[in-house]
């Protein structure tokens, strides 16, 4: 349906628009025989098959076989722990102990809740400045890290060639342009 | 050891670490045979999640051979085929009690608003990941599954989280028979919540993405309806044309913070990092989903905050749930789907490459070339496996 107006001279323009009606029905569903050619269509359907309904199960139960006694891991390298708990898990990753300027940056960080967003954003920083730290030590192992290969050139060359010609152009100008501004400025 | 080593935003390589040791008596190591690449491993090659260390190794979903044990371990041995779920959890804390693998309390230390996960930076736990050639695992009688004589390994392998969170994201949306299901993303997560929701007896499947190569997989694969959201005027708008202009009754986000399709979101979310990611998607589906309906999330956002229309959600009166998967507690009824013929996760694989290539691997799927679905890295220690189990269970 078409909407209408028409003016009315103590109304002004007024638009009549398509009844939108009750909606009572709701969306038509599709039967079980539109649906049959659909693989597997149904098969848990009854929530019973579904694993994880409800959300917790109940009762609670110990899947561990010692029943809630864990062992502590011992604590070899630096763990920062959350303020949001009394102490150190009984399980933890060893990873990447904090280290260097990032280090002291993610030290303060963990002083914040995490209810706090200045240790997100503290943390976000140490993480870039990890980054210039982690190049620091390449050079001091005799390594210069290759960027673009790091950064999956072979990949784009192989499949996207016209688009990484595309971005070296646009970085070469750029370049450029700021190294024409420089050179001027210096005169 | 080789692994993945992570250096920056955007910068990844191969590179030679130290063999991981048992730390716990509890934990088992792992010689890694296949390990994949998550969406979600995005987020870190993106810089977008806190707390990700320079020199860390990437990788939740990873499949191996125990090649070592704790004093503790009594269920697992050398020599095991084991299957691990992404998440680390304990088995014994209040939340393990309660099968929410995901929420373990005594796995992270780092933090409390998320369990342990490998290889997901250190606000996740700071442990190193499967993408490399071994892996500690702990916890190593309470997580790890063998895997059966009859699974292939590259099934096992999406079954650490791309099936399960897939079905879990459909489970969490409540799906009654006839329903119509938005699903959010066309990767795999999005790929395996379309299946799943037929699983469950959804009327309608509507999958909607912005990369064509993707949704005419899925539209083939998961016999789906597709939508391209650049060839749509206003998400809600279209969603409700096609719904006799009720809305949706289930949406699911299976996409997260990295959400493309709203100018002010990627601005504020994902490039000025002013909220935990871009929103966009959680905006879509509190505005496509009918009142009284229910909004599924198990894509990933930061742990700041998002601008979200709540107040449609409450005036709306939706039920959203969202959760990490509790990948254990689903594995034995997805094993049975896999061998009943109704998922075949494996078909979504669609590169696999050597671990030494992992920085051109992950540059191809962040990047979407060569229509990439699914990539799965083979550490050069797991090759001869792969050649062998390829040539007998295929």
């Amino acid at each position: 349906m078409e909407h209408q107006h028409h003016h009315d001279g103590d109304t002004g323009h007024v638009h009549t628009h398509p009844l939108q009606g009750d909606m009572a029905a709701g969306p038509r569903r599709p039967t079980r025989a539109e649906l049959a050619h659909i693989e597997g269509w149904g098969a848990d359907l009854d929530r019973k098959n579904r694993p994880a309904i409800p959300m917790e199960r109940t009762p609670a139960r110990f899947i561990h076989p010692h029943e809630g006694q864990l062992p502590q891991q011992p604590e070899n390298v630096e763990i920062l722990v959350s303020t949001e708990r009394p102490g150190i898990t009984p399980i933890f990753g060893t990873a990447q102990p904090p280290k260097g300027l990032s280090g002291m940056i993610r030290r303060a960080a963990y002083k914040w809740a995490e209810n706090d967003l200045r240790r997100w954003l503290m943390l976000l920083a140490a993480d870039r400045v990890n980054v210039v730290e982690g190049i620091g030590e390449d050079l001091m192992h005799g390594k210069v890290p290759n960027v673009l290969a790091e950064m999956g050139i072979k990949a784009e060359w192989e499949h996207n060639r016209a688009g990484l010609v595309k971005k070296a152009v646009i970085a070469g100008a750029l370049l450029g342009t700021a190294v024409y501004l420089m050179r001027r400025r210096e005169r | 050891m080789l692994a993945m080593n992570y250096r920056g935003p955007y910068r990844v390589r191969a590179d030679v670490k130290p063999d991981p040791i048992i730390e716990h008596p509890g934990d088992a190591i792992v010689r890694v045979l296949r390990s994949c690449i998550c969406g979600s491993d995005l987020h870190l090659y993106h810089g977008m999640v806190p707390d990700t260390r320079v020199g860390h190794t990437f990788g939740h979903e990873f499949i191996g051979e125990v090649v070592d044990v704790g004093s503790d371990v009594q269920t697992l041995k050398a020599g095991d085929r084991v299957l691990v779920p992404f998440n680390l959890f304990c088995g014994s804390c209040f939340f393990c009690q309660r099968e929410l693998f995901g929420n373990c309390h005594n796995t992270n230390p780092e933090a409390t608003a998320v369990g342990g996960i490998y290889g997901y930076s250190h606000t996740a736990g700071g442990y190193d990941g499967g993408q490399a050639e071994y892996v500690r695992v702990p916890m190593a009688d309470v997580g790890p599954l063998p895997i059966p004589d009859d699974l292939h390994l590259d099934d096992a392998v999406l079954l650490t989280d791309a099936v399960p969170t897939g079905y879990q994201a459909a489970e969490m949306g409540d799906i009654q028979e006839g329903d119509t299901v938005v699903v959010f993303g066309a990767g795999p997560i999005g790929i395996f919540a379309a299946k799943s929701a037929w699983l469950m007896g959804a009327g309608r499947v509507i999958v909607v993405d912005e990369v064509e190569y993707r949704l005419e997989f899925v539209q083939r694969y998961a016999q789906c309806e597709v939508v391209n959201f650049r060839e749509v005027n206003d998400m809600a708008e279209h969603i409700k044309k096609m719904t006799d202009w009720m809305g949706a009754d289930v949406c699911i986000d299976c996409v997260g913070g990295d959400a493309a399709g709203s100018i002010a979101q990627t601005l504020t979310g994902r490039l000025m990092k002013m909220q935990a990611g871009a929103a966009t998607v959680l905006h879509w589906c509190i505005n496509c989903v009918r009142k009284g309906g229910n909004v599924s999330i198990v894509g990933v956002y930061g742990p700041t905050f998002n601008m979200v229309p709540i107040g449609n959600a409450l005036n709306k009166g939706i039920t959203m749930r969202m959760n990490q998967a509790s990948v254990k507690r689903h594995l034995p009824r997805l094993i049975e789907h896999i061998r009943e013929g109704r998922l075949n996760p494996k078909e979504i694989i669609t590169h696999r490459v050597p671990l030494e290539e992992v920085a051109d691997a992950y540059h191809i799927f962040s990047s979407k070339l060569d229509n990439c679905i699914k990539t799965v890295l083979i550490p050069p220690s797991a090759r001869e496996v792969q050649a062998v189990s390829a040539s007998a269970l295929h």
